[in-house]
This record gives C-alpha cells, sequence and structure tokens, in this order.
C-alpha cells in the first residue's frame, strides 16, 4: 500500500462558491439581466411583495422570477398567475442556494429575454446570507411580527442586503415594534443599508421600492 | 441541514484537491472551525458521517476539527475581547464601535490521503 501523504490545503470552505458567484455575476453583467436575490423568513411576505413587485413593474421590463423552495411548487404557481415566467427550484432538503444552483436556474429559466430576474430564495435567515449566489443585489424582508431586534440576532443576514424593506407596517400598531430602532440596528451593521417600510397587502410604500429597483435594472441593463 | 450542504461544499473541494494531487483515497480531513463560523461541530460530523459514504474517495474518512476561538476588538479602546461571552458591546468601555478579529473562519486544514 501507498504510503500516507499529509496534504496542506488551507482553503476556505465558502472560497470556490465565492469565486464561482463572481464569474455568474459578470456573464450577467453581459447578458444584461440584473439578478435580484430576495431573502426572509418563512411568512414574511416575499410572494405577496413579489406579486405587487411585478405588478408595477412588468410593463417596463421583461421579468423572470425563479422560485427556491425544499420541495412544493404552491409559490411558482401564484406567480405565474402574474404571467411572468416562472420556474420552480428544488433544493432537495438544502436550507439555501449557492452560486451553481443559481447558475442551473439561470439556465433554466433563459434569460436572454429577461431584463429583470428575481430568485426568490428558501425562507431562513441563517443559511442563505452564508453563500453568495452571484446575484447583482441583494434584499431582504422583515415583517413586524418577527420583532425590531432581528438585525441583532441574524447580523450577517442584514450585513450582506442592499435594501431591507420592512413589511406589514399595516399592523404596528398591534406589535411592540420599534421601527426607529430597527433602522438603528440595521445601520449598526450595515451603514449602507437602504431601509424601506412597505405594505404589501395595502401597497403603501411599494412605489419608493419599485423606484430604487429600476434604478438598478437601469444600471443593469444600458 | 445547513452543515449537509456544507459537507457537500467540503466533497466537491476535495474531489478537487484529489485530483490536483493524484490522491486515490483520503483517510482524514483537518478543518479548522471559527467559534462563530455558524456551523455546529456535532452537527457537521453527523453530516459528514452521512455524506462520506456515499463517495469512494472520501468513504470512511475521519472528520477533525479544530475550533478556534472568536476575538472582537474595540475601536474605542483598542481593547480586545472575547466574542461569544460579550459580543458587540466592548465589556471595558461599553462601546459598540467594534469588529471581529478573528472567529468566523472555516478552512481545510490539510488532509491525510494515498
Amino acid at each position: 500500500m501507498d504510503k500516507v501523504r499529509v496534504i496542506e490545503v488551507k482553503r476556505s470552505i465558502f472560497e470556490s462558491n465565492d469565486q464561482d458567484a463572481d464569474k455568474l455575476r459578470k456573464e450577467l453583467r453581459e447578458s444584461k439581466t440584473f439578478l435580484l436575490n430576495l431573502m426572509s423568513s418563512p411568512g414574511s411576505g416575499k410572494t405577496t411583495t413579489l406579486t405587487r413587485t411585478i405588478e408595477v413593474l412588468k410593463d417596463k421590463y421583461r421579468i423572470g422570477v425563479m422560485e427556491a423552495d425544499i420541495d412544493s411548487d404552491v409559490d411558482a404557481k401564484t406567480i405565474a398567475a402574474t404571467g411572468v415566467k416562472s420556474i420552480q427550484l428544488h433544493t432537495g432538503g438544502m436550507c439555501h442556494l449557492d452560486a451553481d444552483m443559481t447558475r442551473q436556474g439561470i439556465k433554466e429559466l433563459d434569460v436572454t429575454d429577461v431584463d429583470f430576474a428575481i430568485l426568490e430564495n428558501v425562507g431562513n435567515l441563517v443559511c442563505p446570507a452564508e453563500f453568495d449566489t452571484g446575484s447583482t443585489k441583494n434584499a431582504m424582508i422583515l415583517s413586524v411580527p418577527e420583532g425590531h431586534d432581528k438585525p441583532l440576532k441574524y447580523p450577517l443576514m442584514f450585513s450582506i442586503c442592499d435594501v431591507v424593506l420592512i413589511n406589514k407596517i399595516d399592523v404596528m400598531p398591534y406589535f411592540d415594534f420599534d421601527l426607529e430602532k430597527c433602522k438603528q440596528y440595521i445601520h449598526m451593521r450595515n451603514p449602507e443599508a437602504k431601509v424601506i417600510p412597505i405594505c404589501a397587502k395595502t401597497g403603501e410604500g411599494i412605489g419608493q421600492w419599485t423606484d430604487w429597483l429600476s434604478e438598478q435594472i437601469e444600471e443593469s441593463i444600458k | 441541514m445547513h452543515e449537509l450542504g456544507v459537507v457537500f461544499h467540503i466533497i466537491d473541494d476535495l474531489k478537487e484537491v484529489g485530483k490536483e494531487n493524484n490522491i486515490e483515497k483520503i483517510h482524514s480531513v483537518t478543518l479548522q472551525l471559527g467559534e462563530v463560523s455558524g456551523v455546529v461541530p456535532h452537527l457537521l460530523t453527523d453530516a459528514w458521517n452521512w455524506a462520506a459514504k456515499k463517495n469512494e474517495l472520501v468513504e470512511g474518512a475521519e472528520l477533525v476539527i479544530e475550533n478556534l476561538p472568536a476575538v472582537t476588538y474595540c475601536e474605542d479602546c483598542g481593547c480586545e475581547y472575547e466574542t461569544v461571552a460579550h459580543g458587540k458591546i466592548c465589556p471595558k468601555c461599553g462601546s459598540e464601535r467594534t469588529y471581529l478579529l478573528r472567529g468566523n473562519e472555516f478552512l481545510i486544514k490539510e488532509i491525510t490521503a494515498t
């Protein structure tokens, strides 16, 4: 039998994914597609927010949606009803998407005729933050019932997002949610983050969100 | 669940290392895991034991985990303190202007192989 060798590897586990994500970002830039990675906990209103967003922007941009879910197609059916192109990605039990899975999704979605691609990530505030998907921008939704202390509990998620939507602001009077404190906690982790309070159900604040998105999409497709 | 995804990444990386070094069989894998890397060592070991069975290169290989302590630096008073015990707020001066010096590492340090 061969002699056992010790091989020094010294390699970060996330390194290969980070490189892959950068490559995907470059490919998307070349194909003039803006990819938004949308993250949140389960039940924060991702699909409702997306439906609203699509209503506002679907005449302006060609939209494609990738619904990542562990094993169902409930959300994909809701999105398909809006009339935009959508596919379902099954993670097969995994709690997040990485750059390689995102690339496969992009391929299946076929972005040659898509300006604005959206990845609805698995509902989870921990794991998706660890893996760069290769998206152009990261957004997350924090809903009022979850509480204003979440930026303290899930700092990594808040530190990697370009924009944080605070959803369900219509129920704020019924919860001890302190919006100013929440903004302060977010900016402690991420001074650059844009915070937009919205209510996906009533449409409040959606205009500010879609304006921000339009600016980003224009930048990517010009 | 997260640990399982991480294990798949590790096995992919090891397959590459295996190719680069002409390796047939990996006998042990040593990881360096920071205290605040978000990965739980015993769950990682469980996931490893399950996933490693499905791949010839790493089948039966032992996973060795070296834990690295987390240390935070305070910009205001210049001290270094234990992250897990005190969190974001400096225990000496109460400042919140602190950042993590080390402790979020997650590295494959070395392997033994034939």
